[in-house]
């Protein structure tokens, strides 16, 4: 369950280690867009190396140093590291987002919708729905609601709904109380990568029928 | 009393760390340092002294049973050996770094999960270019004075919930069964330390 408020609260629970994989997906993604919500999330990591320090120690067995020194020789010292070489391709999507990819952006079969296109990314997490959505230049996504929480994380291009317009690399929650209707920037399709824990529920008249047969 | 909340640090543990043991991280950081540079089996053995049995804390608090406590604990110590020459201090406190390995190894091998990270030296990575690369190193130090600060001087009902937060991976609902408090009590307790924590840490508007 998306058990978070605020995008804060879920910077929080990422540097704690407590998210479901798809959730940590798009806060991760989300990270390596917004430097500003970098340097608040590694300040919450900080705060996991401060109690790290206080927290009553637990000894370990008598061995054990005995045993990870008999190893040391053996351990092969990694190289520090440097920014890697630009990815061949789509430059879109950042680390780890491009990871989950089963291949680069343009090779991808979307199914389409009207104005909306969309592809299931292959995340072994039951209950949760995590999707690469694109929405045409100034079109709208059909008026839905959600039974449970939907975070949206812009990849490219923009898009605006009842709370505010979201640009690359902005966070958007929402939750079963939002019946909202996400519009595109002109100009621009709007590119985002979104998971759900619970289907989205249509409610515009046309919407509330398909309801039973699409989820978009 | 349920054992999570029965092994959490005596009070006032962390306003004493931040006075005194400051020393010990520096020292710490140094060891780190003499591993980096020539794999100094010395100054990684008190590495080992000070965080081996805190990593094994962690992990038997997030629920590893004690053989895989101990098998877990030496993976991340090796680890830490294996990586030190990647410890940047200019990012991050030593106890920062090595709770991050930590972490991230139990998601992996305890939860059987991936878990997705940015990654700092990728070229796609949006970056802060108003940030000069000199102040990150007394942003380190200055970010683990900050937080120890504002976590010594939160309320110990406050302080003992963000601990949990942080040390076992649990739904609020089950915090709140627990500690044998309504829900709303556990969130809205949270909220206010989180709310502390961020004011203190991101100043005023945060």
């Amino acid at each position: 369950m998306i058990e978070h408020q605020t995008v804060d609260d879920l910077l929080l629970a990422h540097a704690a280690g407590t998210l479901p994989e798809p959730v940590a997906l798009v806060v991760a993604t989300h990270l390596a867009l917004n430097p500003a919500a970098r340097a608040r999330y590694r300040r919450y990591e900080a705060v996991g190396g401060v109690l790290l320090e206080a927290i009553e120690p637990k000894a370990l067995a008598c061995d054990a140093w005995a045993r990870a020194a008999a190893r040391l020789d053996a351990e092969h010292p990694e190289p520090p590291r440097h920014e890697h070489a630009m990815p061949a391709g789509d430059l879109t999507l950042p680390c780890p987002l491009r990871e989950y990819l089963p291949t680069p952006l343009g090779g991808l079969r979307w199914r389409s919708y009207g104005a909306v296109a969309e592809i299931e990314l292959p995340l072994d997490a039951p209950g949760y729905s995590t999707t690469l959505v694109r929405v045409r230049a100034g079109r709208q996504v059909p008026q839905h609601t959600h039974e449970g929480h939907e975070l949206t994380l812009v990849l490219d291009g923009a898009f605006h709904d009842e709370t505010g317009r979201y640009g690359r690399g902005d966070l958007a929650i929402a939750d079963g109380s939002l019946d909202h209707r996400p519009t595109a920037d002109a100009g621009q399709d709007c590119l985002c990568l979104t998971v759900t824990d619970a289907p989205r529920r249509l409610t515009g008249w046309i919407g509330r029928w398909l309801n039973p047969f699409i989820r978009f | 009393m349920p054992a999570a909340i029965a092994s959490a640090p005596p009070e006032g543990m962390i306003a004493a760390m931040s006075s005194g043991e400051a020393s010990v991280e520096a020292g710490l950081e140094a060891d780190i340092q003499a591993v980096a540079e020539r794999r100094d089996k010395a100054a990684f053995a008190r590495i080992f002294s000070f965080y081996g049995p805190r990593v094994n804390a962690y992990l038997r608090r997030l629920g590893a049973e004690a053989a895989a406590a101990e098998d877990l604990t030496q993976d991340v110590m090796l680890t830490v050996w294996r990586r030190a020459r990647q410890f940047d201090r200019g990012r991050a406190a030593l106890s920062t770094w090595v709770y991050t390995i930590a972490r991230n190894r139990r998601i992996d091998v305890l939860r059987r999960e991936r878990r997705p990270d940015f990654d700092q030296h990728d070229p796609t990575l949006v970056r802060d270019d108003s940030a000069p690369r000199g102040d990150q190193l007394a942003e380190a130090a200055e970010a683990r004075r900050l937080v120890m600060e504002a976590v010594a001087q939160l309320p110990s009902e406050q302080a003992r919930l963000l601990e949990i937060f942080y040390f076992a991976e649990k739904p609020h609902s089950t915090i709140a069964d627990e500690l044998g408090l309504p829900l709303g009590t556990v969130k809205s307790r949270l909220r206010l330390a989180l709310g502390k924590l961020r004011r203190k840490l991101n100043g005023p508007d945060a």
